[in-house]
């Protein structure tokens, strides 16, 4: 399959390793958003140039693309659904006092040295 | 040799043990979305976990990293060779790349060694069971793709079934992409 298109794998890796060096010496600087394009945006970008060159997707069936890519909008849909009760402790008429608490005895414990 | 109607037939337009592969990584998709997605719901919600993220060492997940970017170099010019007709090439590189595998499980154990030597285990506290869990399912899938790679490389050696090259690569690519994710969530949010 891949002789159909001619590439430069060891060019492709170089760049990987590249970002990989971006994704480390990011959060070095101390900015947080710089963190999360470094670390999280560089990912996404890494794992972009795997699976198009070294998993050949841009030119497997076009469909195959389609099912993984279902599959990325199933965990969204999950993360949709779940997300919002995990990642907030309180609203406008409720409170989550065991969530809260389990981030007081963490602060503590993370505080005190405790593991 | 003969072969079964189920290894041979086409309608997809893809062979069916790339066809097969493909369907792994479909499903392979789901339990890593979901686990990694548990975990970014739970790491938001849990700002005292950054307390206990600042002890995962970076430059060994760094280095792993390295190492899997690299395996899966040698993966893919292990799948050009067999495109070429050069098994006994394409089998030098899969046992280079499962050595590549071998290397990061034995940095992962030094890692963890030196870890749970400090009490960080995987009962300490929900980072750590996330990392652990995370980490060594991760773990498993390298080992597993390392021992179908030496598999692949001793049939390749004998210049026969050489589209399994391009299948197990495709597998080991998954893994390595996995890790990339992995390697920001447990080793850079700190």
């Amino acid at each position: 399959m891949t002789e159909q298109v001619h590439r430069n794998y060891v060019r492709i890796w170089a760049v990987l390793c590249a970002l990989l060096g971006v994704s480390i010496l990011g959060p070095m600087i101390g900015i947080r958003m710089l963190t999360l394009i470094t670390a999280f945006g560089v990912a996404i970008l890494k794992a972009y140039l795997v699976a198009k060159h070294f998993m050949h997707l841009d030119i497997e069936k076009r469909w195959v693309a389609y099912v993984l890519l279902a599959m990325v909008a199933f965990i969204v849909v999950m993360f949709a659904g779940i997300a919002p009760d995990v990642m907030k402790h309180d609203g406008l008429l409720w409170e989550n006092t065991a969530a809260k608490a389990a981030v007081e005895r963490g602060r503590d414990a993370g505080a005190g040295g405790n593991r | 040799m003969t072969r079964t109607v189920a290894a041979t037939r086409n309608v997809t337009g893809i062979p069916t043990g790339r066809l097969g592969v493909w369907w792994v990584l479909a499903s392979e998709t789901v339990i890593f979305g979901g686990l990694l997605g548990a975990y970014i719901m739970h790491r938001v919600g849990h700002p005292e976990w950054g307390d206990q993220a600042v002890h995962t060492n970076v430059w060994a997940g760094g280095f792993n990293t390295l190492v899997l970017l690299s395996s899966s170099l040698s993966a893919v010019l292990a799948h050009q060779a067999a495109e070429r007709g050069n098994g006994a090439r394409a089998a030098i590189l899969l046992r280079l790349t499962a050595a590549g595998g071998a290397t990061f499980l034995l940095v992962k154990a030094f890692e963890w060694t030196a870890e749970i030597g400090s009490g960080f285990t995987i009962g300490s506290n929900l980072f750590w069971s996330f990392y652990y869990t995370a980490a060594g399912l991760h773990g498993l899938h390298v080992l597993a793709g390392m021992v179908i790679m030496l598999f692949v490389a001793a049939t390749a050696a004998r210049n026969v079934e050489l589209h399994r090259v391009e299948n197990v690569g495709i597998y080991w690519h998954f893994v390595d992409i996995v890790w990339i994710f992995l390697f920001p969530l447990l080793y850079i949010a700190k």
